[in-house]
């Protein structure tokens, strides 16, 4: 393992008697676009809620830069420098993009970078400058996506995780939203992709995990996974 | 003249009614739960303010200062123990007979402590009032000061949660915890903040009722929360301005209607008043239509 930043050992997760993750182990060196693929309901979000403290694992390690992030609670985890766009964007509906900005940076005391990460997100999102007074809630769906990838980078992550990103935006919003991950993991951010679309997961990662509920069942170099026979009958709809 | 001396006693009344509206809209808007004990933490305050005014010999400053700390600590208490472990249980109605619970036991300590017997309460307010137009218009100091005071809350609450850190995790909280959580914002001690805040103000609340109002028993407190409650959902739960309107239209029609129509009917008017307002509008005066985006 060349840098490992994060490694999962044999996670597990119950929700009641139904186990949503059965010891599933998984790494993401560091530099890397890892892309967890797999079908509605495999454990995709439980595993990046389980990641960040959302939801508590019932068994198995999570090694994080060396700190074992089952023992951290939720909101701790975000200053060990692990931030998630979560699915379905949920932005403050109810606060300006600003303000959604800066609940980015909750946990950071360093104002004047802080203001510098802002400058460089307005760089990378022209849109959210344009609106930063306006309600999150009535940015398009794509704008919101931008806004809540903008809100975790203004944590200064060094693993960003993200929950289906391309969900329900259009194609051209879509392309746009995997050339900035490929943009921001260029700049040093460590990525970890849960996505259904797979064929556009898998162009831009380097590895990615197959997931199938809760188990993963196959792993491998991403362009592979591409050719795979298996993959494309069973998530690349060919 | 005489009505506008009802329209200021009905501001004024409405103002009170406003600052446990805020008690009650912000612990709703955060913890999603209707606190119902909290009309009983302004009795609390009262009697607590009776007992360190009669130690400290009527020095009633002292008093009001011990009953908004130990409200305080009595809203996170109460949070802590008895809301806290009941959070993401199955039924959101296990909360609300817990609310309900220490809402009598409350009730009932004050009772063993104080007796049912009702107290008479000396007014914080010392100042006389004010008068106007060759003492036709009198108001009294307290009217002033209750107003005065609501307003200073208003704005201060609009200052903290715009302003502060702390209040935007707590609008944040408000709207998505798990979100909220992603943030690094420790939800558990923002709803315990949003407790302390709005147990704060009853106590606050309750000096200035029972300086209007100055007879004090266990149930002094009962009325008025649920009122408050009334106007919470008539400006729209959930809203901090929407608690303030509320309270004050409530405090208006209340005095309004005892002085025009009927003292026995003023509260049926109050209540007709939140079941047409719910039926034209069910999301109250202020009240947020929530809008799903795909």
């Amino acid at each position: 393992m060349a840098d490992s930043i994060l490694t999962v050992k044999d996670l597990s997760v119950y929700y009641g008697v139904i186990q949503a993750l059965k010891g599933i182990s998984f790494h993401v060196d560091k530099g890397e676009i890892v892309a967890l693929i797999g079908a509605n309901g495999a454990g995709k979000t439980t595993t990046l809620h389980t990641l960040s403290g959302l939801i508590n694992a019932d068994k198995g390690e999570i090694d994080y830069k060396g700190f074992d992030l089952t023992k951290i609670p939720g909101h701790k985890i975000v200053s060990f420098g692990m931030a998630q766009v979560p699915e379905g964007r949920r932005v403050f509906a109810e606060m300006t993009v600003l303000q959604n900005l800066k609940m980015g940076a909750f946990t950071r005391k360093d104002k004047a970078e802080m203001e510098g990460t802002l400058q460089t997100i307005y760089k990378r999102f022209p849109r959210l400058e344009e609106r930063k007074n306006q309600l999150a809630g009535t940015l398009s769906g794509g704008e919101q996506q931008m806004l809540a990838m903008g809100r975790a980078l203004m944590s200064h992550p060094d693993l960003i995780l993200m929950d289906e990103p391309s969900m329900g935006l259009s194609p051209i919003f879509v392309n746009e939203i995997f050339s900035i991950i490929e943009d921001v993991n260029k700049d040093g951010v460590t990525v970890l992709l849960v996505e259904q679309n797979a064929k556009k997961a898998l162009s831009i990662a380097n590895r990615a995990y197959v997931l199938e509920t809760g188990s993963i069942i196959k792993e491998g170099d991403a362009k592979e996974l591409l050719n795979d026979e298996d993959i494309k009958k069973a998530y690349l709809g060919e | 003249m005489s009505f506008l001396t009802y329209l200021i006693n009905g501001l004024s009344l409405g103002s009170i009614y406003a600052i446990i509206a805020l008690g009650y809209t912000m612990v709703y808007g955060i913890a999603k739960m209707l606190n119902f004990a909290h009309g009983d933490f302004i009795m609390v305050g009262c009697y607590i303010i009776f007992s360190v005014s009669a130690a400290m010999s009527g020095n009633s400053v002292v008093g009001i200062i011990v009953a908004i700390i130990l409200c305080t600590l009595l809203g996170v208490t109460t949070e802590f123990v008895a809301y806290r472990p009941l959070r993401g249980a199955a039924s959101p109605l296990a909360v609300l007979i817990t609310a309900i619970g220490v809402s009598y036991l409350l009730e009932n300590i004050a009772l063993l402590i104080y007796g049912a017997d009702i107290k008479s309460f000396s007014s914080v307010i010392s100042w006389e009032g004010l008068s106007f137009a060759d003492g036709q218009l009198k108001i009294q100091g307290v009217t002033i000061i209750t107003i005065l005071v609501s307003v200073v809350i208003l704005i201060a609450l609009q200052l903290f949660i715009n302003k502060t850190k702390q209040g935007q995790a707590m609008l944040a909280a408000s709207e998505d915890k798990g979100a909220a959580t992603l943030m690094g914002i420790n939800v558990n001690r923002t709803i315990a903040l949003t407790f302390a805040i709005g147990s704060a103000l009853a106590a606050i609340a309750g000096a200035l009722l029972c300086s209007a109002y100055p007879s004090l028993s266990p149930y002094t407190g009962a009325m008025p929360g649920i009122k408050a409650f009334v106007a919470a959902v008539l400006g729209g739960i959930g809203s901090i301005p929407g608690a303030m309107i509320g309270g004050l239209v409530l405090g208006i029609v209340e005095i309004l209607s005892k002085t025009y129509i009927s003292s026995q009917l003023s509260d049926a008017i109050v209540f007709g008043i939140l079941v047409v307002v719910l039926l034209v509008k069910p999301t109250g005066i202020l009240g947020k239509v929530i809008q799903e985006k795909v």
